[in-house]
């Protein structure tokens, strides 16, 4: 078999490293058939804050506690760190030096946490208002659906940085290169869910 | 222990929370028989710790079991599991059924809270524990096998997915010894099980053990559809596989998307018992009704996990035993798709009693009624592969005819179910208890049984006894009828389920008659523990070492039984259906490969078994508010994961001259083997070698 008969979605090694591509196929498809199955998660937790949205108890409603300039500013640092990301990978694929894959590597890892850090500020600002989840329904759904995403993106973090020490300890050999190739469609199915909490949460919610 | 440091440690433990203490304070009947299951569970461990330490196997169970990736070593720890887990949730109806029929006008003999958790553990154990390890264990065994595969896709995640089911089972356990479990229910609906109405650690236990069983399900799922996809042998096209393969893909994408409803379901109930979230309560917004919805979302698809892959296996038993090709196999496989996707169409009819609208009822009514076609076509498939075929009445055999009698029959009270209006008039009574059983018994434990008797020579070497299989399975099926025809009656009549104590004296004989029944089914559970250990003292009359005693059309009976390590010494090539049934009748299925070569199998691995008590152990530590303990479990499992990431030597070989010497052996006693014709193979003149020439 070539390797274009095996091809995968997503990236593929094949015609810059035909062996690992081979182990790759396997892998991948595992992946997103995880990533599917933690899609059902989000698409329950959507759902669930679809009905919740309006059990607000008579406390906070999303209007009031909505700042779509953080949620704005947040969605861009996202989408920055997925194009980070693209180029790590594209980095691996041709073999370029591993500073350089460390950098875009580390860039990725800085962005994810600067977009945990505002999303925190927000919470933090949201307590200030006394919009806890205890507080109604609605809090209760808004808070385990955005935070969900957040520690998404922690793992993620962590994921990254565990990857970036193995690139130094072992090169990159094809489990390197393959779980890097997982993480990326990890990171990038995390971009997309963001997308749709900035439009389904936050957008809709500043509808009054 | 109310000051200092000892809150902190022990959470919310004190010495009340031992059954012994509590029979010791107030010794009834009640508490003196928790305390005796209590004590069964200590026993029961000290006695497997101490004889595996006087027999010095502690480095055989842990090199040669509990760290193997081996799917075949997999699937039969699983299955070791359910049966003990089996044994107790079966005790457990017993104890139910005893109840009822002593508590008619009359407390009984067992409290209110004590039968609530046993109805509660019954139902827990029965799906989640019971059910699932069992078909987990002989998809395990069984599916790599027929695809001519030397593994499953990740054999680490499947014994990570091991260790998560049983140390969910453990916790389970658990809770006989330390505290109690939860008494709302083997579905857990709150707001009863909210903290407002259950304040106590059932609940609690209730909520991780499914959630930790849940997560390993998942895994599973997504494991065996990949090995499916990416890893069948050579010419296994699609609509070449086996039936049981066929039903493992459809259960496992069933499993993939049907178990996150349920891990967003107790993850929904944690959060607000834990955090005072307010998903489910009846203040602030709370909306029980959501809890219905994600749990049946889940626990329709749940019902089908559970029920194709006894499909799969009547399907291979029902073709080997009349000797004939499937009949319709291309409808077989429309039909259990078809199953598969209607499963997520229905999940509104568990409780037509919401309140919405009447139309929504017609529509989920409708979609019910619809799954009996597809279920329909599978049993008429049945019937006509027996059609002028050589049956013979072998024990999965029985099994399978009392499958097709009992289901159809289950099916058609199903079909009442689904009429909204007759919903209402038997929502919550024995009328669905009976339905159930009558789907659950035939449609999962007689096929799993099927499956554990088809199979059994193949993984041990030698055939279960006749016998004490025919005893057993007399026992089943009487004790099955007995037991909840009756329930059907009661239903009927107004019996509500999960009922301790009954005021209504015309329900007692038909209380009594179930009760026996339930004495039969605990004969038939007996039976098989003794045809087990028949089989195993006369297991050299029985052997059946060259692999094929029922003169088997699918690949795994191609390999000696049991199987070598690596399954299949030359990865094989298969050009049709049947392939070792007609390989045997065209050409020689025993003759011996040109060379043989090196065949890299996964090293074993202590990750799984580090994982699954890991887990237990932080969910033993979130029951008890010992958050101390909880955090060491997370940590040891994050720390455990990366660890396992920079591990690179995962993998052994068998060097090429170890498989000659293997294979020979095996090739050896195919040769010095006598074929035999079919009507004997149930005598010990099988030894594993049909005789093709009939």
């Amino acid at each position: 078999m070539t390797a274009s008969d095996i091809r995968h979605a997503g990236l593929n090694l094949g015609d810059t490293d035909e062996l690992t591509h081979e182990q790759a196929g396997r892998a991948l498809f595992g992946f997103w058939v995880f990533l599917m199955s933690d899609a059902v998660l989000f698409a329950l937790l959507f759902a669930t804050y679809g009905v919740m949205v309006s059990a607000t108890a008579g406390g906070p409603t999303p209007a009031l506690e909505y700042k779509i300039l953080p949620a704005f500013l947040e969605t861009l640092t996202l989408l920055t760190s997925s194009f980070t990301f693209g180029m790590t990978s594209v980095t691996m694929k041709r073999g370029a030096s591993r500073r350089q894959l460390l950098a875009w590597m580390g860039l990725t890892l800085v962005l994810g946490a600067a977009f945990l850090g505002m999303e925190l500020h927000d919470f933090a600002d949201m307590f200030g208002d006394a919009a806890y989840p205890t507080r109604s329904g609605y809090l209760s759904s808004f808070f385990a659906l955005v935070p969900l995403h957040g520690l998404h993106v922690f793992f993620g973090i962590i994921w990254i940085a565990v990857m970036m020490m193995q690139v130094m300890v072992f090169g990159l050999d094809a489990p390197v290169k393959i779980n890097i190739l997982r993480l990326g469609l990890f990171w990038h199915f995390l971009d997309i869910v963001w997308i749709a909490i900035f439009s389904v949460v936050y957008l809709q919610g500043l509808i009054r | 222990m109310n000051e200092g440091i000892w809150p902190a440690v022990l959470g919310r433990f004190t010495w009340h929370a031992l059954p012994f203490v509590r029979a010791w304070e107030d010794p009834n009947a009640s508490e003196i028989i928790g305390a005796g299951a209590a004590s069964m569970v200590v026993i029961g461990t000290v006695f497997l710790v101490v004889l595996i330490t006087g027999l010095r196997k502690w480095r055989y169970v842990w090199s040669e079991w509990l760290t193997s990736l081996d799917h075949k070593k997999i699937g039969i720890m699983y299955i070791v599991l359910a049966f003990v887990m089996l044994t107790r949730a079966l005790i457990e109806g017993v104890l139910m059924r005893m109840q009822q029929a002593a508590a008619i006008n009359h407390p009984g003999f067992l409290s209110p809270d004590h039968f609530g958790q046993l109805f509660s553990t019954h139902g827990t154990i029965m799906i989640f524990f019971m059910a699932m390890p069992f078909l987990a264990g002989v998809l395990n065994y069984v599916m790599p096998l027929q695809i001519g595969s030397r593994d499953v896709a990740f054999p680490l995640l499947n014994s990570v997915s091991l260790w998560l089911t049983g140390g969910a089972a453990g916790l389970v356990m658990a809770s006989l010894v330390v505290g109690k479990f939860s008494t709302g229910g083997w579905s857990g609906y709150p707001p009863y099980t909210e903290l407002a109405f259950s304040p106590d650690v059932g609940p609690d236990y209730w909520i991780w053990a499914v959630t930790l069983g849940s997560i390993g399900s998942t895994l599973t799922g997504i494991n065996f559809a990949v090995t499916i996809y990416k890893m069948r042998c050579p010419g296994m096209q699609l609509m070449r596989m086996p039936l049981f393969v066929w039903t493992t893909l459809c259960t496992s994408i069933l499993m993939i998307f049907a178990m996150p409803p349920l891990t967003v379901a107790t993850a929904m109930l944690a959060l607000d018992r834990y955090l005072g979230f307010h998903f489910f309560t009846n203040d602030l917004g709370g909306n029980m009704m959501n809890y219905a919805n994600l749990f049946w979302l889940f626990g329709h698809p749940e019902v089908y996990i559970l029920i194709l892959p006894a499909f799969g296996v009547y399907s291979e038993v029902i073709s080997t035993f009349s000797s004939k090709e499937l009949y319709g196999y291309t409808s077989l496989v429309l039909a259990t798709a078809a199953i598969a996707i209607l499963s997520f169409t229905v999940w509104v009819h568990h409780f037509f009693t919401m309140g919405q609208s009447a139309n929504l009822n017609a529509a989920f009514g409708i979609a019910t009624m619809t799954i009996g076609v597809p279920t329909g076509v599978k049993i008429y498939d049945w019937i006509w592969t027996m059609f002028r075929g050589q049956v013979r009445f072998t024990v999965p055999m029985l099994y399978s005819l009392a499958f097709m009698m009992t289901f159809v029959l289950g099916g058609f009270t199903g079909i009442l179910l689904a009429f909204p209006p007759l919903d209402y008039l038997v929502h919550n009574t024995l009328f669905l208890v009976a339905h159930f059983h009558n789907m659950l018994i035939p449609g999962l434990l007689y096929g799993m049984l099927a499956g554990y008797h088809y199979w059994f020579p193949k993984a041990f070497g030698f055939r279960l006894n006749e016998k004490w299989g025919r005893i057993a399975f007399s026992c089943w099926v009487f004790g099955f009828y007995l037991a909840f025809m009756p329930l059907y009656v009661l239903g009927a009549a107004g019996m509500a389920r999960r009922t301790q104590e009954i005021f209504e004296p015309a329900f007692r004989p038909w209380l009594y008659v179930a009760g026996l029944g339930a004495l039969v089914l605990f004969c038939a559970l007996a039976s098989l523990f003794v045809q087990l250990w028949v089989s195993i003292r006369e297991r050299n009359v029985n052997g059946v070492f060259a692999g094929d005693p029922w003169d088997g059309r699918g690949l795994e009976w191609s390999t000696s039984a049991p199987p070598p390590d690596y399954n299949y010494a030359v990865i094989p090539r298969v050009h049709n259906r049947d392939p070792f049934f007609d390989g045997k009748r065209t050409d020689d299925p025993y003759a011996a490969p040109a060379s043989y070569e090196d065949i890299e199998l996964p090293k074993n691995s202590r990750t799984g078994p580090v994982l699954g008590v890991a887990g237990g152990i932080a969910a033993f530590g979130l029951v008890w508010h010992m958050w101390w303990l909880a955090i060491i479990g997370v940590l040891t499992v994050v720390a455990t994961v990366i660890a396992r990431s920079f591990a690179r030597e995962v993998h052994r070989i068998i060097p090429a001259d170890e498989v000659e010497r293997t294979e020979q052996r095996w090739l050896r006693a195919v040769a010095e083997a006598t074929p035999i014709p079919r009507e004997i193979e149930m005598t010990s003149a099988n030894q594993g070698l049909a005789d093709p020439r009939e």
